[in-house]
């Protein structure tokens, strides 16, 4: 009777592994890859929340009388593109931390931070 | 399974290349869920154009991943407290595939029974995306601009100052290059490549039959772009498709969006309201939709481009930087 539910514990899965690397890891760049893997698990659970049982795609035929939701579709399909244009913008902004920073590790660079600061303070 | 892949490999290269599979992974598994739509895009962004800016980035951050140094058990602790949290609230969900569920009562049946009539589209998803929803639309695109927007100031180049010196070390790393050796590979793509672009102006305009629109063409139109400013070197493409030029297109295709909404208010009908565009609802409607697709595709493709571009260049001039260095050196 629970099985039912098993494509939100899927979700739920993939989003709690994407939020482990984006806690446990210092790296940027895969920060960024565990932001990307949460994002997919959000839409995988509307996507899946939209699909209905013998339903058809959402392209309207002959014949076929059940459609899957096409609202969720349309929120994604965006999400999507949105999604990796947002991904560039951070992506280049670890570029830029490297260029100045000379690392994308998040201790090192607190270190860092952490020096100036002690500088300019005294 | 390839996601826990990612999170044990320290390596990013290998992460990169895993989560293109884990996007090509997702792509089907949307088919299967009935979503062509979606399929499409993630096809084309998560397995193509994704992996390919991590790898640009990479290139320039440097590959491995430092090992680790703090205790991950807290980490692992707060994900399993807040997985178990979901989990339990995944109990009063309503079951997969049900149809009753009232994420199916609301506005859906209208979608589906209605757009026929009031739009004339026989792809429902995309009468709802430039449609019902086209003010949304308008939103993610104007989104998607400013992130390209972003991308360019950060990472844009002040104009260079042609010195000698760079000239030189430019030479020798261009034979060394990738695009200059194979040959195989350059002469297939050069086919390939324009039959890459009428796909994507195919998926542009048959959007509203099958699935497409301006989103996925604007995608493939870019990665056919990029596909050629890797083989054929960046000076190349950057001489077939001028920035400026690039820049004037993302930004006109945002405002034929707007701007086919400012008509319709002329005309007396709501912001993006396109039954006042022609004398018959529904051709207003398919002009409407034809406009707003149009200007969608040209914003994606020209911000695709734009922040490839950026990515790319910033690389060689890294590049550039680190060979002057070593021969100053010597």
């Amino acid at each position: 009777m629970v099985l039912g539910l098993y494509n939100y514990w899927i979700v739920v899965l993939l989003m709690m592994i994407g939020f482990y690397i984006v806690i446990a890891h210092g790296n940027l760049i895969k920060k960024l890859v565990g932001l990307t893997i949460f994002q997919t698990s959000v839409f995988i659970f509307y996507i899946s929340m939209g699909n209905v049982d013998s339903g058809s795609a959402p392209i309207l035929a002959e014949g076929v009388a059940r459609y899957s939701n096409p609202l969720p579709h349309v929120l994604i399909l965006t999400a999507i593109v949105v999604g990796i244009a947002t991904t560039a913008l951070g992506l280049a902004l670890v570029v830029r931390i490297k260029e100045s920073y000379g690392s994308i590790e998040e201790d090192e660079i607190q270190i860092q931070d952490q020096l100036t600061e002690d500088k300019t303070s005294c | 399974m390839i996601a826990i892949a990612i999170v044990r490999t320290k390596d990013l290269l290998a992460v990169v290349m895993l989560t293109g599979i884990y996007g090509l992974l997702s792509a089907s598994f949307f088919v299967v869920l009935d979503a062509v739509d979606v399929a499409f895009t993630e096809a084309a962004v998560g397995a193509g154009i994704s992996g390919l800016l991590m790898l640009a980035a990479i290139t320039m951050t440097g590959r491995r991943e430092a090992p680790k140094r703090h205790k991950p058990l807290l980490a692992l602790l707060v994900v399993f407290i807040t997985g178990g949290m979901l989990i339990y609230g995944t109990l009063d969900m309503p079951y997969f595939g049900s149809f009753d569920a009232p994420v199916h009562q609301h506005v859906a049946p209208r979608y589906i029974n209605d757009s026929m009539q009031e739009v004339g589209v026989p792809n429902i998803v995309t009468s709802v995306l430039a449609s019902y929803r086209a003010f949304d639309t308008l939103g993610e695109v104007a989104v998607i601009f400013t992130a390209g927007i972003g991308v360019l100031s950060l990472l844009s180049l002040p104009r260079r100052r042609k010195s000698h010196q760079l000239d030189e070390s430019r030479e020798k790393i261009k034979k060394d290059e990738m695009h200059e050796q194979h040959m195989v590979l350059r002469i297939v793509s050069k086919i390939l490549i324009p039959f890459i672009l009428l796909f994507a102006l195919y998926v542009q305009f048959h959007g509203d039959f099958g699935p497409g629109g301006g989103f996925q063409a604007g995608v493939i139109f870019a990665a056919a772009i990029i596909l050629y400013a890797m083989l054929y070197g960046l000076d190349t493409a950057r001489r077939v498709f001028n920035q400026t030029i690039i820049q004037l297109v993302a930004a006109i295709g945002l405002l034929l969006y707007a701007s086919v909404g400012v008509v319709s208010l002329i005309n007396g009908g709501n912001f993006l309201d396109y039954n006042v565009l022609a004398d018959d609802p529904i051709a207003g409607q398919h002009l409407g939709i034809l406009l707003i697709e149009l200007g969608v595709g040209c914003t994606v493709a020209a911000v695709m481009i734009i922040i490839f571009f950026n990515f790319a260049g910033r690389r060689e001039a890294q590049q550039h930087a680190t060979e002057l260095n070593k021969s100053e050196g010597e």
